[in-house]
């Protein structure tokens, strides 16, 4: 049982309502921090510490480490959508005398089920001598009938992506997983939720909308492609990776190779881009890993663009069927949502837990289905699942205000039970100028404007398996340890900020080592967990560290160690400051050349509301309003986003500066996949034509709106620093505020992603409104 | 197969002569990283979309992974490691670490280098310059927003 004393927490929205809650914390804990207002560092924009390295081009990022002796490699990939692999000849490769290893991937007569599924990996002296190696292969397939198109695969009749064997089993969105789904053609699914009677709310409804939404395939696209650096040595494996997660990447070595987990190190230090793409080892991580073994000389192997764009993973398409129905006050009577959605070879497709949480509605159902297509698999991305399914709630919701004559934002009031978001939308509409709103396509003139908002929700994921180090050395430096990776959000410095407001110090004192498994275990930085979970026991670890030195300081200023406290550079007497040691003068009294701490994460002090093996969900889900100010041009189509105010909620916002940069991230991804991306597959060849980034259209700076970004301080008593994240939240609300908006400007409701010039004159040419 | 023929080449690299070898079909990004170990200069996409791989030759921004090393015989140039003096960073540098113009980092050397190069010849730009001078640059993280704002800053501190 652990020891707990009581301690009071502020709780609530700063400058809102802020009041109170008490919690039984262990006895370990640091006490209860006050708003930011209170506080030195925590909240302050402090430009991140790793700064100058990046901006000077010293970053150390996977495609530049450069080994003694290092041997590159390449994959042969399968050409066809389709096909069963009927010769590979590796003999004449392996002749070359600049190949020194060669590694199949897969045997004759297996059935290879994409374009860009890999078939051997060669190790050689230089790219190019791989890439000649590669072509000297002497390599037969037999075609076989395949499809690429999410409707043609659901067609009776279509070609077979998968057998009862072959087909992943699993879940369409992962929350809650659902295993044991029937598979019927290439249809698995469907995935149930439900509650009350849909039917019955349906029928009792004064008024029911209906709607299809279609949203694209839409690639990560990370500018550093996945990468791998693969030191097999007989005292261990070094692993160097673009990796969201080294310390999963390291047990899923462990387990691969049957190394113990203390003979596998995995580092990671630039790390350009994963939005949910570079979560794991992958097949093309255990062929690096394996060439190296096999020739015992560390091994490159890095994604080119192609090869990025068709294999690193990607959003599914999906298409979604919805029924919403109401009572005329707004009440909601029934929400029902069939789905499908295609992640290529494998499951994962599905809408997420958006409507199920975010509306009051007491009669729901989602079906949920995956569509397998021969296409490179998906994986998360930013909001997985959450995302697409916005685009279709947040359009339908405005809809039916539009049929209820209700402001959205009214009806929003009535059926949201948050009273965060409720602040969120007030704050929104004041800074859009929603009173300003006019009636939808009412402008004249070809250029119309229109504003537009929706909402956000995604879960306060937590990683409970996270563990960090606080040294001070005698010298009067600190460090902050934990194998966390920094993947472009400034978690490092964030870091410093905790280190540094316990210990009086200022960020740039502290050295932030992080990115590597030789240092307690970090978390992995996806679900928008990173911050939630290390800043807790870095804040305890940074106190009970600090409890070690004030001892040696109040030998010295003849007082009790509880009496000390840190601040500005000093150890002080907390009675009588002056009576002090500068902090440099307290640590060279330490009798060690260093003192440290070591903390891992604890259980939220509210508890949480589901509890999985090395995570958690916190109570309070994170919530995030957007909205959307456009221009639309009815005579060429092309929609403008001019402006986003984007109001979010992290509970305590720790860093204003990177929050700030990190929501702007977020609305970019969101311009981009409602505007300009798709995977454009070939129905005939079955291969992706955009396979670059000259077609595949990224936002880019002529298409930057500006962006107003508001974080609310919204304080929960839940941990010692009560950090969640934001970098999902940040991109779920944008494609459908921006629908939103183009509808408010043109009274027609685009109802698919990506809206490009030629749907939006094709909606307007339907209606006769162009 | 024959080894292909190398050809011997002088750039001058951030001020420094260096004698190259190289294969014809090497390009500038190549020889960069690999033969000269300046791994800031960034490939992203390889073909001159994304400008992720932009150095100066002669002063004026190219993608240098469109550009054969051959090509570049006889002339200068400069990349991210050479935009510094010493240990004080070029004014588009500081304010890019300020106004936290960078996240993952992997678009960030050559978005400095295209923003470094339009002050040289714009030393007042306005946001609508600025947006045109990085056009061709893509972030994934979404820095734009504050690009635009670093290289603003920038533009002052310079004058």
């Amino acid at each position: 049982m652990t020891e707990t004393r009581t301690e009071t927490f502020p709780s609530g929205i700063v400058g809102v309502g802020l009041g109170s809650v008490t919690r039984e914390i262990p006895v370990s804990e640091p006490p209860p921090w006050p708003p930011n207002a209170d506080l030195t560092w925590i909240g302050r924009p402090v430009p991140r510490l790793n700064g100058r390295s990046k901006v000077t081009g010293a970053t150390r990022y996977t495609v530049d480490v450069r080994l003694p002796g290092m041997l590159y490699a390449r994959l042969l990939r399968s050409p066809l959508p389709c096909a069963e692999l009927r010769r590979l000849d590796t003999t004449e490769a392996a002749a070359r005398p600049e190949v020194r290893a060669i590694l199949p991937l897969a045997k004759p007569g297996d059935r290879l089920r994409y374009a860009g599924q890999p078939v051997a990996a060669v190790a050689a002296l230089s790219l190019s001598d791989a890439a000649e190696a590669l072509a000297a292969m002497d390599v037969e397939f037999r075609p076989l009938p395949f499809v690429v198109d999410m409707d043609e695969a659901r067609a009776p009749g279509a070609p077979a992506v998968h057998d009862a064997a072959s087909a992943p089993a699993g879940h369409p969105s992962g929350f809650p997983a659902a295993p044991g789904l029937p598979l019927e053609g290439n249809v698995r699914g469907p995935a149930v939720v439900r509650r009350g009677d849909p039917a019955a709310g349906l029928a009792g409804a004064d008024v029911v909308v209906e709607g299809e939404y279609r949203t694209q395939v839409h690639t990560h696209a990370c500018l550093e492609p996945h990468a791998i650096v693969a030191d097999w040595r007989a005292d261990g494996l070094t692993v160097y990776i673009s990796t969201q997660f080294t310390a999963g990447v390291r047990q899923e070595l462990a387990t691969a190779f049957g190394l113990p987990l203390s003979r596998v190190r995995v580092v990671v230090d630039g790390m350009g881009g994963g939005f949910g793409a570079k979560s794991q080892l992958g097949l093309y991580g255990r062929a690096a890993v394996q060439l190296s073994r096999a020739v015992g000389a560390p091994v490159y192997l890095a994604f080119d663009r192609t090869e990025e764009q068709v294999d690193a993973g990607n959003r599914p398409g999906t298409v979604q069927r919805l029924r919403l129905g109401a009572m005329r006050d707004g009440t909601l009577s029934a929400l029902a949502i069939e789905s499908f959605g295609t992640a290529g070879v494998t499951v994962g497709a599905g809408i997420g837990f958006f409507a199920e949480r975010l509306y009051s509605c007491a009669n729901f159902e989602t079906r949920q289905h995956d569509v397998f297509v021969n296409a490179g698999p998906g994986c998360a991305m930013r909001g997985p699942g959450n995302t697409p399914g916005a685009f279709a709630v947040e359009q339908a919701v405005d809809a039916l205000a539009e049929r209820l004559g209700i402001d959205p934002l009214v009806l929003r009031d009535r059926i949201d039970p948050s009273p965060v978001r409720r602040e969120e939308r007030r704050i929104g509409a004041e800074r859009i100028g929603w009173s300003g709103r006019h009636r939808p396509g009412a402008e004249t003139g070809p250029v119309k404007r229109g504003i537009g908002m929706a909402q956000s929700l995604w879960m306060s994921n937590v990683q409970t398996n996270v563990a960090c180090e606080v040294r001070i050395l005698r010298d009067g430096s600190v460090e902050a340890l934990s194998s966390v990776q920094d993947i472009g959000t400034g978690v490092g410095t964030v870091m410093a900020q905790v280190v540094a407001e316990v210990l009086g110090l200022r960020p740039q004192d502290i050295t932030i080592r992080i990115g590597d498994t030789e240092f307690p275990p970090g978390g992995p930085s996806y679900g928008s967990r990173t911050t939630a979970s290390i800043t807790p026991p870095l804040r305890t670890a940074a106190t009970r560290v600090l409890a070690q030195l004030a001892r040696e300081a109040g030998r010295m200023l003849n007082a009790a160690p509880d009496e000390i406290e840190a601040s500005a550079g000093r150890l002080q007497v907390r009675t009588d400051p002056t009576r002090f040691l500068a902090f440099r003068d307290a640590a060279a009294l330490l009798r060690t050349d260093r003192v440290s701490a070591v903390e891992s994460r604890l259980d939220d002090y509210g508890g949480f509301r589901r509890r999985m093996p090395d995570a958690a969900m916190a109570l309070e889900d994170l919530g995030g309003v957007q909205f959307a100010a456009v221009a639309v041009d009815t005579e060429t189509g092309v929609i403008r986003v001019e402006r986003v105010v984007a109001v979010h909620d992290c509970g305590r916002p720790m860093n204003q500066l990177l929050l700030e940069s990190q929501v702007q991230g977020g609305v970019l991804m969101g311009i981009s996949y409602a505007l300009l991306e798709r995977r454009i597959m070939d129905r005939r060849t079955g291969l992706m034509v955009n396979a670059d980034l000259e077609h595949y259209k990224l936002a880019g700076i002529h298409d930057t709106p500006e962006i107003e970004t508001v974080i609310l301080e919204n304080l929960q008593g839940n941990s010692a620093t009560d950090a969640y994240g934001i970098a999902e939240p940040a991109n779920i609300a944008t494609a459908p505020a921006i629908a939103n908006a183009v509808y408010n400007a043109i009274g027609v409701r685009l109802t698919s992603l990506p809206m490009t010039p030629d749907t939006v004159l094709a909606a307007l040419a339907r209606t006769g409104r162009s | 197969m024959a080894t292909p023929t190398k050809t011997a080449i002088t750039v001058t690299v951030n001020g420094r002569p260096r004698h190259l070898e190289l294969e014809a079909r090497t390009t500038l990004a190549e020889v960069l990283r690999d033969g000269l170990g300046l791994t800031g200069t960034k490939i992203a996409c390889d073909r001159g979309a994304c400008a992720a791989c932009t150095v100066w030759l002669n002063g004026r921004p190219v993608c240098s992974c469109m550009m054969l090393a051959i090509d570049a015989d006889g002339q200068a140039v400069t990349t991210i490691e050479g935009l510094a003096q010493g240990e004080a960073l070029h004014p588009v540098q500081e304010a890019f670490i300020e106004h936290d113009a960078l996240q993952c980092g992997f678009c960030t050397p050559g978005m400095v280098m295209s923003s470094a190069a339009l002050l040289e010849r714009d030393p007042h730009p306005d946001a609508g310059a600025v947006r045109d001078a990085l056009a061709g640059h893509y972030c994934r993280c979404g820095t734009y927003p504050h690009v635009v704002a670093a290289v603003l800053a920038a533009a002052e501190r310079k004058s």
